[in-house]
């Protein structure tokens, strides 16, 4: 008999439903259970760079927003590094980079605050232009969906991104990247993903 | 040891499809287009980090973490018990687990739950940990109990926890749901079976665990967890451009 491969196989992943809230973000569920809830504050008081705030809606195929929904967001520091120990560099005292986005359950807006991430060294020596990296779980969604965010005011960097030119349509690329507004001085990014139908955003196999 | 490279590429046949007609909420929320596959970079090989100031150490204790003084949760005194693996079956150490669940009931503490389940003045419903050293973690809770959903008219979801794990890298994040060895309803939940493959389901039911249990006091279940295996950089590592 032929020898075997030994490895192990990945867990399926199953919807978190929805009542994600309860255990990610207790306090959106109504009840306070912990001393701090994780990933409230993704850059931290000592990050450098330009402060920006993104909002957004998920919308499903019927064009409503998706009130249950749960974003993580995964992003580098304004130099480019992420809060990593595989990842070379230094990030400023209390940035992490990740954080956990709630919607408003009546709306489903939701938003985050953090700084706008640096240009990121990506494969065989190309520069990916700045980004988030975002994860999306629902009920309804069986499999979390990775997105990324890029910026509208970002045109140069954008143009030779190597990921967004991975997609062959070039009409759908203009789906992953969030338009520059500024209200009261703040400096606003509006993301809107669609799950499906119309401008349906890219969503990658990572 | 040769440095680490790539996840290994997501077996997309052992995961549930976007579009599962069966599960009527997946209808209107799964993408129709292909998923682009990308290799990865710095941002999917990197991920958050925790650390033991991130949450208390009695976080993982749902008889206690909501219990008032003195008090417990009604239901089937249980402990979660397993190891985070890779798909190399190395084990992943450091990382964090955290589980919800329903309470003995069935009902959740949520907003937005109306089932007629009893509410438990003494259970949340909510607990996190982080691996050791030999990527393993425990819980201890109640048995959640079954409950109805609104999909056909008469769906009941078998008894399960949600369980949510990081690893090192984003590309590993998963949520996933915990069953019990032995209950009918595994069989015909709609959710369960968005899973394509029998032998992958089989992998998220906990199994009766005897040993682990406490004599006169406490069963167990164990559930192991695995995440996506990286590849070894045996001859190039371009990732960075070198």
């Amino acid at each position: 008999m032929r020898q075997k491969l030994e490895y192990l196989k990945e867990t399926p992943s199953q919807t978190a439903g929805p009542f994600v809230h309860i255990g990610l973000a207790p306090g959106a569920a109504g009840f306070d259970i912990y001393d701090q809830e994780l990933g409230t504050d993704i850059a931290g008081p000592n990050a450098t760079g330009e402060r920006i705030r993104i909002e957004g809606l998920v919308i499903d195929g019927i064009g409503s927003p998706v009130k249950d929904v749960m974003l993580e967001a995964w992003q580098a520091n304004a130099a480019g590094i992420y809060a990593h120990p595989e990842h070379p560099g230094e990030v400023e005292e209390g940035f992490r980079g990740w954080g956990r986005v709630i919607t408003d359950f009546d709306t489903g807006e939701w938003g985050f605050d953090t700084v706008k991430p640096g240009p990121v060294m990506g494969r065989n020596g190309q520069m990916m232009a700045p980004h988030i990296n975002l994860w999306i779980v629902a009920r309804g969604i069986n499999v979390g969906l990775n997105t990324r965010l890029y910026f509208s005011d970002e045109d140069v960097a954008n143009a030779t991104d190597p990921v967004i030119n991975l997609i062959e349509w070039e009409r759908r690329r203009k789906t992953l990247i969030a338009q520059r507004v500024e209200r009261d001085g703040a400096i606003i990014y509006r993301f809107d993903i669609r799950l499906q139908g119309d401008d349906e955003t890219v969503f990658f196999d990572i | 040891m040769p440095k680490q490279g790539e996840f290994y590429q997501r077996d997309r046949e052992r995961h549930p499809p976007a579009l599962d007609r069966d599960y009527k909420t997946s209808v209107a929320r799964s993408p129709k287009y292909s998923l682009i596959s990308l290799e990865n970079t710095a941002s999917e090989i990197t991920g958050p980090v925790f650390g033991h100031t991130d949450f208390a150490p009695t976080d993982n204790d749902l008889l206690t973490n909501y219990a008032q003084a003195g008090q417990a949760p009604v239901g089937e005194r249980i402990i979660v018990h397993g190891r985070v693996l890779d798909e190399n079956a190395r084990p992943v150490p450091n990382t964090l687990v955290e589980i919800w669940q329903a309470n003995a009931s069935g009902k959740y503490r949520h907003k937005k739950d109306n089932y007629l389940g009893a509410m438990d003045p003494n259970f949340g419903g909510c607990g996190r940990t982080m691996t050791d050293g030999d990527g393993y973690y425990y819980f201890r809770t109640v048995k959640p109990g079954a409950y109805p959903w609104r999909n056909w008219v008469n769906n009941w979801r078998p008894a399960h926890i949600h369980v949510s794990v990081f690893g090192t890298g984003f590309a590993q994040r998963l949520i996933t749901q915990l069953y019990f060895e032995g209950d009918p309803l595994i069989d015909n939940c709609p959710i369960v079976k968005t899973i394509p493959d029998a032998d992958a389901i089989q992998q998220l039911i906990a199994v009766l665990d005897m040993n682990a249990s406490i004599p006169l006091d406490t069963l167990a279940y164990k559930f192991d967890i695995v995440l996506r295996g990286r590849r070894s950089t045996l001859f190039e590592n371009r990732l960075e451009g070198n």
